[in-house]
């Protein structure tokens, strides 16, 4: 079966009435979970003491904004290419959740950086580069309210999703590219010398997933919500010239 | 509870924070989906009245 098929909205809400509760229960399991074993049962780092426990928030969160971000650029290269309206609507439905998880790696970030770095606040690249792309999420919502004809909406946001990918890609390799500023390289590597330690890794990676599966279950749901309010505006439309 | 020395109100703070958001969102979705839904099913009614 092709992908396309979840293109027409009937598909796609059927689909998804069996999905969202299935990620949901497995995103609150992993989230519990992962958040509950990093904070009660890993030891302090040798450096930075507790403030460790604040890695389980903000490397997934900070991984779900840039990522959310780019989940909103394929969305809207659909839309732009092929003109479904449920990739238009999942991009819309993304934004929110996106914001959400960039305010928290920006949050923790700040609060981390307080005791590590000295202040809250640098303009470091990488910091720097998280605040734009959260200025940009502020600004596609604010286009998508902004303009009544959706298919207007859709265009101009996805004109918008696309010039901002610029900012989602320059926060995960700003670290790289300008090899400068407070800000540390990736927490997670192939490189084993890299990486983590193990003792935080592993539950660092059930909170990702929790992370992800939030993300996914959240988005779905959302663009639920925004096909039944597509219908809910072709009636009361259709109320109106009547 | 895990002694968190001198960094309790930062690591508390970054989970608070977080918590307030990531429910802050689950509820807003929540509470939109069920709004639309109720008036979709009310304009529905209508149109089949």
């Amino acid at each position: 079966m092709s992908i396309w098929t979840y293109a027409n909205p009937a598909k796609f809400m059927a689909t998804t009435a069996r999905a969202v509760p299935i990620l949901s229960l497995l995103a609150g399991a992993c989230l519990l979970g992962g958040l509950a074993w990093g904070f009660f049962f890993t030891p302090d780092d040798y450096r930075q003491g507790a403030t460790v426990k604040i890695i389980y928030l903000h490397v997934p969160s900070a991984l779900m904004a840039i990522n959310a971000w780019l989940m909103m650029l394929v969305a809207s290269l659909i839309w732009l290419v092929r003109r479904h309206h449920v990739s238009a609507l999942a991009a819309k439905a993304a934004a929110p959740v996106g914001v959400t998880m960039t305010l928290i790696a920006l949050v923790t970030g700040a609060v981390w950086g307080s005791p590590m770095w000295g202040t809250y606040w640098a303009w470091d690249p990488r910091l720097t580069s998280f605040l734009i792309l959260f200025l940009f999420y502020i600004g596609y919502m604010a286009l998508w309210s902004a303009i009544e004809d959706p298919d207007t909406a859709a265009d101009l946001t996805s004109v918008l999703c696309l010039v901002g990918s610029v900012f989602a890609i320059l926060s995960r390799y700003a670290v790289n590219f300008w090899n400068q500023g407070l800000h540390q390289g990736a927490s997670l590597s192939l490189d084993k010398e890299e990486n983590v330690a193990d003792v935080f890794y592993y539950p660092l990676l059930v909170c990702i997933a929790g992370f992800v599966l939030l993300f996914v279950a959240l988005v779905l749901a959302r663009t639920r919500t925004e096909i039944r309010a597509r219908r809910l505006h072709a009636l009361q439309l259709r109320e109106r010239m009547a | 509870m895990p002694d968190l020395g001198k960094y309790a109100a930062e690591v508390g703070a970054a989970y608070a924070v977080s918590a307030v958001l990531l429910l802050g969102i689950v509820a807003l979705t929540l509470w939109q989906g069920a709004r639309v839904k109720r008036a979709l099913r009310a304009a529905e009614g209508r149109k089949d009245a």
